[in-house]
């Protein structure tokens, strides 16, 4: 069972998503953006960070980035992809997700402890939650404004992608209040908050992200089995 | 060598809390009159040939804007 991180220049949680995947009882592998190979691994999660300085846009050069053009192929062909923060931007850059992430509303960098409620946990990143569930994780964002038109958020709705919303308060203005959404297989989440940051007593506000770890691990051993 | 300009502007439906902010900065320089303040992106492409606008609406459309919140405009600049 492994699971890749992905850096690129900038990334900066790539050390905590790997530490949480591997908390969660996964073998990680490190991923370098100029490298296609995925290295066998059963689920890629790109990181949060400032990838390229953020430079053009939040995500728009890490797109181009030649680990992405396999991450695209293997995602269309089923392979889980979580992008946290500066990864949720990149997805959507990518066209895996639709809408965008823009500046924040109040134009503040955001950096809290949030709590969001799961509308949706259908899909291989959440199986471990159930609906209506809320959770206790950190946001720290100054572009996690989800935007996109009233066609596109009313199709997400209507096909249970929109994931979480935030719940006691929207940190960025995000369009109804939504925190994370998936694609329409179920395999592609892409999500503001920090569920790695929230994996341990010691250093997070709670237990509460592990689920999304310990959800795909269960999910690729059930392909595999 | 070619310049091609391209102004990458946000949509006009798409919330523009910095345009807003230096709006509501400008009575302090003692204006009055402004309506609305947008903030966009000007990007000036030098070609080592003749100015190409195919390629530079590529370019444009790919990387420098995107389309799901951002117009573009694009122009050749005369030397």
């Amino acid at each position: 069972m492994k699971i890749g991180v992905v850096t690129f220049p900038g990334s900066l949680d790539d050390g905590d998503a790997a530490r949480a995947a591997r908390i969660a009882g996964a073998e990680t592998v490190r991923l370098w953006h100029a490298d296609p190979d995925l290295h066998g691994v059963d689920a890629v999660v790109l990181p949060g960070g400032f990838s390229y300085g953020d430079y053009l846009r939040c995500g728009a050069i890490a797109r181009f980035a030649p680990v992405m053009d396999s991450i695209k192929a293997a995602a269309g062909a089923g392979l889980p992809v979580l992008g946290i923060c500066n990864g949720f931007q990149i997805l959507c850059e990518a066209h895996l997700l639709p809408g965008a992430l823009t500046r924040n509303q109040h134009l503040h960098f955001r950096n809290r402890d949030q709590w969001l409620r799961f509308t949706s946990v259908e899909g291989v990143w959440t199986g471990d939650y159930s609906e209506g569930q809320e959770i206790l994780i950190p946001v720290k964002n100054g572009e996690g404004c989800y935007v996109a038109d009233d066609k596109t958020l009313d199709e997400l709705e209507a096909n249970g992608q929109i994931v979480a919303r935030y719940h006691n308060g929207n940190p960025n203005g995000s369009m109804r209040d939504i925190a994370a959404i998936r694609n329409e297989a179920g395999n592609v989440l892409g999500i503001m908050p920090h569920p790695e940051h929230a994996v341990e007593d010691l250093t997070g506000p709670s237990l509460d992200g592990l689920g999304f770890f310990t959800s795909v691990i269960k999910h690729i051993a059930g392909v595999k089995a | 060598m070619a310049r091609v300009v391209v102004d990458v502007m946000l949509k006009p439906e798409i919330l523009d809390p910095q345009g807003q902010a230096v709006a509501n900065a400008l009575p302090r320089l003692g204006v009055s009159d402004v309506a609305s303040v947008r903030i966009g992106r000007r990007v000036e492409i030098e070609f080592e040939g003749e100015a190409d606008l195919e390629r530079a609406r590529e370019i444009a459309d790919k990387l420098l804007a995107n389309p799901v919140i951002e117009d573009f405009q694009i122009k050749v600049e005369e030397a």
